[in-house]
């Protein structure tokens, strides 16, 4: 299996200089996009096939280090990402059949693309410290060529240069990670590090440099601050991938790392993991409650569900810790479950701003309205994303959410009292986020889909693509499939989970009506087939009855203007009115939002002000200073360079007699 | 045969609350009406508002889109099929494991989540500021709602709220703190929601603190009619489950007797009588707020809910 897997990716490597070569003729875009889109259901079906786990087959190549080769193995973590993975890159792919012929400069894209898609899948195979860096190097390397493809337009380049610090930052981070498991042996294969793990010191060690390593990359607050650059700066079916995709590979590095290779949790581990998950959820909500432009919204909100997912996590590690294995399975399932889910409507939504970038040149939602009737089709599967996402029944994001819930549900058998404060905080935080979801996604669609046209741009949309449509309504029928059974996908994870909890949930394929019962049916219980079964039959029944019994007319007329005709279509509500209560009542502390509003003196005829201002916490409080410290240092270490070769010589024999102490005072 | 029991008693509780749901707004005006010394309309002019709305024409703004129109049934589903998951008379019934609690509370925010949608979809002041504080107002009363839930589902030991019901009614129950903020934070919670004074005015139109109303003000005919009769559902649905949980008494458990349903049925409908009268006195005893001391009433049941999640977290005997 794993060789197959290498050979589709092989396969995706060299699609990339056929980019290159075919950049510029006709059949560039659908060879690249076709032979992609082909390739990652291949490598989908590698995962499904090896999620059983009995597969499981080593593979060296002699690359990389010389003693060390080049370690792959597929086992039942990485079967499961490679699923999610390959499901939205085959997504994006097929959209971008469609779409990729807005790109201007194809020679930008086309070769970089299924270099990304071969990079994130060699993550997932890598099984050696060394090919896993190395791979995740590549992809944070060729997805910032496809960040700053459009570098002519402005702010991309600081995007691009934001994101390469963060990822090297990142990068640096996981490093020392692999470092301190690979102990004083310096043997990289996992397999050796898995049998011998660091001591207590070291592996808490491990376990932060694992959070702000792959946490950086997955958008974890305070390390989020280039996703929002970098994310919507991209050609739309690049920033599905970064956002619904390459955000999973960061949560399988940080799963690899904890859940597998650091050997058993501490009981505070999941404090640290909790908090910043809880954190992360209802900041990057928040945020993208502010932001006007569409695709960065979108990836905010990423930000929020990648917290509800390290949640999740954090909970599976205190019930590990703790031996609470069925405990540990239920959580683990719901930040997994949580992770395709995410991936699905993620990937979805990213398409739909896409699809509405290419049809308006517009992605500031202000400038957008009444997309629902120039692009019927669009906008229908984005709805379907938009509930997806805001965790409501009967779509997958609450299945995933409903199960976290369970989760916490059992936590208070818990013994240590940081955790019982923690989680039930926790707890409310989620609830809280999922709550400001469904505020921020009315506010998303109401602004871009429905209400009255704000732009000549919106006003002349049209229709994008058919094959691009094919590619979201594929999408939107997984979120409602897996929404409605969700058991056939709880007991698909269960080999992941056993391997990295020991546990595993029942059964729910033979629980009657499709129903799922986490731990037993007297305590929790959903069907979201039967709920969509009864709200589809009792909406259609009452709609067959009242068009039948009472009245079936319509009379169209002008909209209630209250006596005010032909209000301009600026005056409706838009993105930034809506959020006012929720930036008033939630952003005042933590964000500094003010309103300043300046009525002219007395017969004056100019026109009243009103300004919003909002500051950014975490670039105000963590970043600028940052900034300003290395250049502040920058400058004052800029003296060294105009020294003479004396100086040279005795700062170098200062350093070396330095390091000799340090080295005499090592215990 | 046994199924068959079952699929008339599912069958008529989904009747039950359809039928009664209208009668207890009539009955909470009627209340309000005499408390101020107005006679008021008669108990069923609910009913008739129902009738006269079906009957009418709809008159649908030019440039409403399908999901407009859509939106009313949607609403009204959503919120029937979560008041006959709530057990009224009878508990454990056919259906009950569909959804629990938290499935429950999720199925309401379904239906809040589209009826914001329609109120932002003309493009009018009023639908969007309507829509707007509706999403400000459920985005503190959600979170409180699922803190109330964790309070009493770690006291019961289930979200399922047949055998929540069951073990409310139990003696193991006792009188415990996190179960009083609970029920002092879940008043507060269906008040909200269910747009009463002192956080919305159900009986207004055309005024600037307005929030539900504002939102919907655009449907008429057969769409505003399934509007009003989804939050006269609703209205039912949180009274029923304030009695669920805090007031179990006499709901008969899936093996009782015809006699006790008949007690079940009795019990209910004096329960739902008694919090749609203490709901008119407390509405006819309180002014309005003003929309942004509104989260501070709501942060207040959110941080009440939390304490007593808090409380059972600490310890089982809170």
């Amino acid at each position: 299996m794993v060789t197959d897997a290498l050979i589709a990716v092989a396969a995706l490597l060299l699609l990339a200089p056929a980019g290159i070569v075919l950049a510029s003729s006709p059949i560039g875009r659908p060879t690249v996009y076709g032979a992609s889109l082909a390739l990652a259901l291949l490598l989908a079906t590698v995962g499904i096939v090896s999620l059983s786990g009995q597969h499981n087959s080593n593979v060296t190549l002699p690359l990389g280090l010389p003693w060390l080769g080049a370690h792959f193995r597929i086992d039942a973590l990485s079967a499961f990402f490679l699923i999610v993975i390959n499901l939205g890159a085959a997504a994006a792919s097929l959209f971008a059949f469609g779409y990729g012929r807005h790109e201007e400069f194809p020679g930008r894209v086309l070769p970089f693309y299924p270099a990304y898609l071969a990079g994130m899948n060699l993550v997932l195979l890598a099984a050696d410290a060394f090919s896993f860096l190395t791979a995740w190097e590549f992809m944070s390397l060729s997805s910032w060529a496809l960040v700053i493809a459009h570098h002519h337009l402005r702010d991309i380049l600081r995007a691009g240069y934001v994101y390469l610090l963060m990822a090297s930052f990142g990068t640096l981070a996981l490093l020392f990670a692999f470092g301190l498991l690979a102990g004083t042996s310096g043997d990289y294969a996992f397999a050796a590090m898995r049998t011998a793990p660091p001591n207590a010191g070291f592996a808490a060690l491990v376990l932060i440099l694992a959070l702000v390593g792959a946490g950086s990359k997955a958008g974890l607050v305070p390390l989020h601050a280039w996703l929002p650059l970098a994310h919507p700066a991209a050609p739309s079916q690049v920033s599905a991938l970064m956002s619904g995709v390459m955000t999973k590979v960061a949560i399988y590095g940080f799963i690899r790392i904890v859940f597998d290779l650091v050997g058993p949790p501490a009981w505070w581990w999941s404090m640290p993991v909790l908090l910043v998950g809880a954190i992360t959820a209802v900041m990057g909500v928040l945020y993208a409650l502010m932001q006007r432009d569409l695709k960065r919204v979108l990836a905010y909100s990423t930000i929020e569900n990648i917290g509800i997912v390290f949640v999740a996590l954090g909970l599976a590690l205190a019930f590990k810790a703790n031996a609470m294995n069925l405990a540990a399975a239920l959580a683990m399932t719901a930040a997994l479950l949580h992770v395709l889910n995410h991936s699905l409507f993620k990937t979805l939504l990213f398409c739909g701003a896409g699809a509405v970038l290419a049809s308006t040149g517009e992605r500031n939602i202000e400038r957008l309205g009444g997309l629902i009737h120039r692009m019927p089709r669009t906008a229908f599967v984005f709805l379907i994303g938009c509930v997806a996402i805001s965790a409501l029944p009967p779509f997958n994001g609450f299945v995933s959410e409903w199960l976290a819930f369970q989760a916490i549900l059992v936590s208070p058998q818990l013994s240590s009292w940081g955790l019982k404060l923690m989680i039930p905080a926790a707890g409310a935080l989620l609830a809280l986020s999922a709550a400001l979801a469904g505020a921020c996604f009315v506010r998303v669609y109401g602004v871009t889909f429905l209400s009255r046209p704000r732009s000549e741009a919106a006003r002349n949309a049209h229709e994008v693509e058919g094959v691009s449509i094919v590619a979201m309504g594929l999408l939107a029928v997984a979120c409602l499939i897996l929404g409605i059974i969700p058991g056939f996908a709880i007991d698909a994870l269960a080999t992941t989970t056993q391997l990295l909890t020991g546990g595993r949930m029942p059964a729910q394929v033979g629980v009657a009506w499709l129903s799922i019962v986490p731990i037993a049916e007297g305590r929790s219980s959903y069907n979201g087939l039967l709920v969509f079964v009864f709200i589809a039959v009792s909406a259609m029944i009452c709609a067959f009855a009242i068009h039948r019994l009472a009245s079936d007319k319509i009379r169209r007329s002008a909209i209630w203007d209250c006596g005010f005709p032909d209000a301009s279509p600026m005056a409706q509500y838009s993105g930034s009115s809506f959020a006012q209560p929720i930036r008033r009542v939630f952003c005042t502390l933590m964000f500094r939002a003010r309103e300043i509003g300046e009525m002219p003196p007395p017969n004056s005829t100019s026109p009243a002000r009103f300004t919003a201002i909002v500051y950014d916490p975490i670039w105000d409080t963590l970043y600028a200073p940052l900034v300003q410290f290395i250049s502040f240092s920058a400058e004052k270490l800029n003296a060294l360079q105009f020294l003479t070769i004396r100086r040279y010589l005795s700062l170098v024999f200062a350093a070396l007699v330095l390091l000799l102490l340090v080295l005499a005072a090592w215990p | 045969m046994a199924l068959i029991h079952e699929f008339i008693f599912q069958g008529a509780q989904m009747l039950l609350v359809l039928a009664l749901a209208p009668l207890l707004t009539g009955f909470v005006r009627k209340v309000k009406a005499r408390l101020m010394r107005r006679r008021g309309p008669s108990l069923i002019q609910p009913y008739r508002d129902l009738a006269r709305l079906l009957r009418k024409d709809v008159v649908l703004a030019s440039n409403a889109s399908w999901l407009f129109r859509a939106i009313p049934y949607l609403v009204f589903a959503g919120t029937w099929v979560a008041a006959s998951l709530v057990p009224t008379f009878r508990s454990g019934l056919l259906f009950s494991w569909t959804a629990d609690l938290i499935a429950l509370i999720a199925l309401l925010g379904s239906a809040r989540f589209f009826l914001a949608l329609a109120g932002m979809d003309t493009g009018t002041g009023f639908g969007g500021i309507g829509a707007s504080r509706e999403m400000m107002i459920a985005s503190l009363a959600e979170p409180a709602m699922m803190m109330i839930v964790f309070a009493v589902a770690l006291i019961a030991g289930s979200t399922q709220l047949s055998t929540m019901a069951a073990f409310m009614n139990s003696p193991e129950v006792g009188l415990r703190v996190s179960l009083g903020l609970g029920l002092l934070a879940l008043i507060v919670v269906a008040i909200a929601e269910n747009a009463r004074i002192p956080v919305d005015n159900p009986a207004t139109h055309l005024e600037l603190t307005m929030v539900h109303e504002a939102m919907i003000l655009e449907y008429s005919g057969r769409h505003l009619a399934l509007v009003e009769f989804a939050s006269f559902l609703k209205l039912l649905l949180y009274v029923s489950l304030i009695a669920c949980l805090f007031a179990p008494w006499g709901i008969s458990t899936a093996t009782a007797e015809p006699a006790l349903v008949a007690v079940g049925i009795a019990a209910y409908a004096g329960k739902i009588a008694i919090g749609g009268f203490l709901l008119a006195v407390f509405e006819t005893a309180i002014a309005k707020m003003r929309v942004f001391r509104v989260p501070q009433f709501l942060g207040a049941a959110l941080m009440l809910a939390l304490l007593a999640t808090l409380l059972r977290f600490v310890s089982r005997s809170f």
